[in-house]
C-alpha cells in the first residue's frame, strides 16, 4: 500500500508541475531587438501555374492584355526563391500586436496583391481596391476559433475596408465575382515576415532567445526550425520545399 | 489514511492531466452546453415574448431534426437529399438579419425566418406555431453554437422612413445599380444572368444561384421593401451575397429598391412608371456616371 501512495503522490507531483510550467511559460518576453533571416526555397521545377481566363470581365481582361494572368499557388523567383511564405515563431509566448503597422490587401487588375497577408491577431489590416470593377471580399474562416466571416463590395472608388481578426488562423479569402480571385489571411501571434520574390525573409522585434520558426506555404503545408536568437545576432533558419 | 491520501492524489492527477486540455478548447464540450441550458442566458427575446429553450427540445426532435440534426449542424438525415442544405446552427451563420455581415442575427430575426420560411428550399413557413412556441424554438436554436454565449447579437441597421416612389427615384436607383454592378450577378434585367452567375458558389464551396427578380418567386428573406432594402444593406452570410452598408448611402438605397421592383414580375407602381419612363436596362459598357 505504502508502494501505491509513494507512486501517486509522485504522479500527483508531476502533474502539478507540467501544469505550472504551463502556466508560467505564457510569462511575456522583455522587448528587446533581435531578429530571425532566411531563405525559403523550391527543390525542383517550380510547378506549371495555370493562366486565368478572365474574358468574363472586360475590364480585367484588358488589364492582363500584355501581361497574362497565371495562378499563384506556387510563385518561385531566381535561384529557387519561394515566394508568398509566412514565417512565424509557433512557440511564441510574449504578446500579440507588436506593430502598429496596417498591412493593405490590395485589389487590383483583378487579382490581390500581396496573394498572401500575414497580420498578427488583432492587428488592423486594410482591404482596397484600385480597379474600376465591383468586388466582393469574402474571407471564409471557421467561425469556431472566433474569426467570424464576412463579406463586403467594393465597387470602384470605394472606400477602404479596416478590419482585424480575433485568433490564430489560416483564413482563404475569394471574390464571389471574379471566381479566379483567392487570396490567404495568415493570421499569427507574434512577429512574422513574409518571404519576397527571392524567397528571402526577415522577422524583426525577436527578442534573444530560443524559437522554433515555422514556414507557411499554401500548397505545400508547414515546415518547423529551431532558432536561437542572442543580442546582436540573428538567427538564420533557411527552408526547402520540395517542388510537388 | 494513507488509502484516502493515495486516492485523492490519483484523483487529483486524473483532474489535472484531463482538465488540462479541455481548458484550451475553443469549442465548448456538449457538457458545457447542457450547463448552459440551465442559464437564464439560454432564453430569447422577440418583442415582449420570452422564449424557453428547454420548451423547444420536443418540437424540436418532432419538427426540426430530420434536416437540422440532433446536433444542430444541418447534418440530419434528410440532408443529403436536399439543397441548399440545412443550416448548421453549430456555425450560426445566418442569411436573413437585420444585423451588419459577420454579426449574429437578432432573436427577432430567426424568430421571422421560422414563421416565413426560406422560398426555394426545402424549409416551411412554420407559421402553424404560435409565437411562444417559435420564440422557445429560437432559444434552443442557440444553444447549438458557442457563439451566443461568446458574442453579441449585432446592432441592427436603421431603416430610414420609406419615401414616396416617384420617377426620378427609380432612374437614380437605376444609377446605383449601374455603379454597383448589381449585374455582375443578377443581370441587367433582373434575371440573375449576368456573367458571374455561372461560378457563384457558397460558403460550402456549393454552386448557388442568384436571384432572379423576373420569376415570380420571393426573396428568400421576405418581399416587402423593407426587407429588400435590408438584404442588400446587411449583405446575406453564407453566400455571395455582400454587404453594400459602406458603398450605398441609406437614400440611394430606398431608390435601389424601388428600381429593383421595377424587374419583378408582380405589378407595382414602379413597374407602371418604369413603363412610362421607357426604361431600358443598364449598358454594363458604358463609362461610370453616364447611363
Amino acid at each position: 500500500m505504502r508502494k501505491h501512495f509513494n507512486f501517486a503522490a509522485v504522479l500527483a507531483a508531476v502533474a502539478l508541475i507540467c501544469c505550472g510550467a504551463l502556466i508560467l511559460g505564457q510569462k511575456v518576453n522583455a522587448a528587446g531587438e533581435g531578429k530571425i533571416t532566411g531563405t525559403v526555397k523550391l527543390d525542383g521545377a517550380a510547378p506549371h501555374m495555370k493562366g486565368i481566363d478572365m474574358s468574363k470581365d472586360p475590364y480585367c481582361d484588358k488589364a492582363h492584355a500584355s501581361d497574362p494572368a497565371h495562378l499563384e499557388e506556387v510563385v518561385v523567383g531566381a535561384n529557387g526563391g519561394l515566394q508568398n511564405v509566412v514565417l512565424y515563431i509557433a512557440d511564441w509566448s510574449g504578446a500579440a500586436q507588436t506593430s502598429t503597422a496596417i498591412p493593405v490587401f490590395d485589389q487590383k487588375n483583378c487579382m490581390y496583391t500581396p496573394h498572401v497577408l500575414a497580420m498578427d491577431v488583432g492587428q488592423t489590416f486594410k482591404v482596397v481596391t484600385s480597379d474600376q470593377t465591383t468586388h466582393n471580399i469574402h474571407p471564409l474562416p471557421n467561425p469556431m476559433t472566433g474569426n467570424i466571416p464576412w463579406n463586403q463590395s467594393q465597387p470602384p472608388g470605394a472606400a477602404p475596408v479596416e478590419k482585424s481578426w480575433k485568433a490564430v488562423e489560416v483564413i482563404p479569402v475569394k471574390c464571389n465575382i471574379h471566381p479566379w480571385m483567392n487570396g490567404w489571411y495568415v493570421v499569427v501571434k507574434g512577429p512574422y515576415a513574409t518571404t519576397d520574390a527571392s524567397g528571402n525573409y526577415t522577422i524583426n522585434d525577436v527578442p534573444p532567445g530560443s524559437y522554433t520558426v515555422t514556414a507557411w506555404q499554401e500548397k505545400y503545408g508547414t515546415q518547423t526550425a529551431k532558432v536561437t536568437v542572442a543580442a546582436g545576432k540573428p538567427g538564420t533558419a533557411d527552408f526547402t520545399f520540395k517542388a510537388k | 489514511m494513507r488509502r484516502t491520501l493515495g486516492r485523492w492524489s490519483l484523483l487529483l492527477s486524473a483532474t489535472v492531466v484531463l482538465a488540462v486540455p479541455q481548458a484550451s478548447w475553443a469549442q465548448l464540450t456538449s457538457f458545457q452546453l447542457e450547463t448552459w441550458l440551465n442559464t437564464p442566458a439560454a432564453t430569447s427575446h422577440v418583442g415582449n415574448i420570452t422564449g424557453d429553450a428547454k420548451a423547444a427540445a420536443v418540437p424540436y426532435r418532432r419538427y426540426c431534426v430530420g434536416c437540422h440534426g440532433v446536433l444542430g449542424d444541418g447534418n440530419g438525415e434528410n440532408a443529403v437529399w436536399l439543397d441548399p442544405k440545412p443550416r448548421d446552427f453549430q456555425q450560426a451563420i445566418f442569411k436573413c438579419r437585420s444585423t451588419p455581415t459577420g454579426t449574429l442575427p437578432t432573436d427577432q430575426d430567426l424568430f421571422d425566418t421560422i414563421a416565413r420560411g426560406m422560398d426555394r428550399s426545402n424549409m416551411p413557413q412554420w407559421s402553424t406555431f404560435t409565437k411562444e412556441e417559435r420564440a422557445n424554438l429560437v432559444a434552443w436554436i442557440k444553444h447549438f453554437s458557442p457563439r451566443w454565449q461568446n458574442e453579441k447579437a449585432g446592432a441592427p441597421i436603421t431603416i430610414p422612413p420609406e419615401p414616396e416612389v416617384t420617377p426620378e427615384r427609380i432612374k437614380a436607383g437605376r444609377e446605383v445599380f449601374a455603379r454597383v454592378q448589381c449585374w455582375k450577378c443578377h443581370g441587367v434585367q433582373g434575371m440573375a444572368n449576368g456573367p458571374s452567375a455561372a461560378t457563384l458558389t457558397d460558403d460550402l464551396g456549393r454552386p448557388i444561384q442568384a436571384f432572379n427578380f423576373t420569376d415570380g418567386t420571393r426573396p428568400k428573406c421576405g418581399d416587402t421593401d423593407q426587407d429588400i432594402y435590408r438584404i442588400f444593406m446587411t449583405g446575406l452570410d453564407g453566400t455571395p451575397m455582400p454587404s453594400f452598408a459602406d458603398n450605398i448611402k441609406p437614400d440611394e438605397a430606398w431608390d435601389l429598391v424601388f428600381y429593383l421592383r421595377t424587374f419583378m414580375a408582380q405589378k407595382s407602381k414602379e413597374k407602371e412608371m418604369a413603363k412610362q419612363l421607357g426604361l431600358k436596362p443598364v449598358d454594363p459598357n458604358a463609362p461610370a456616371g453616364q447611363q
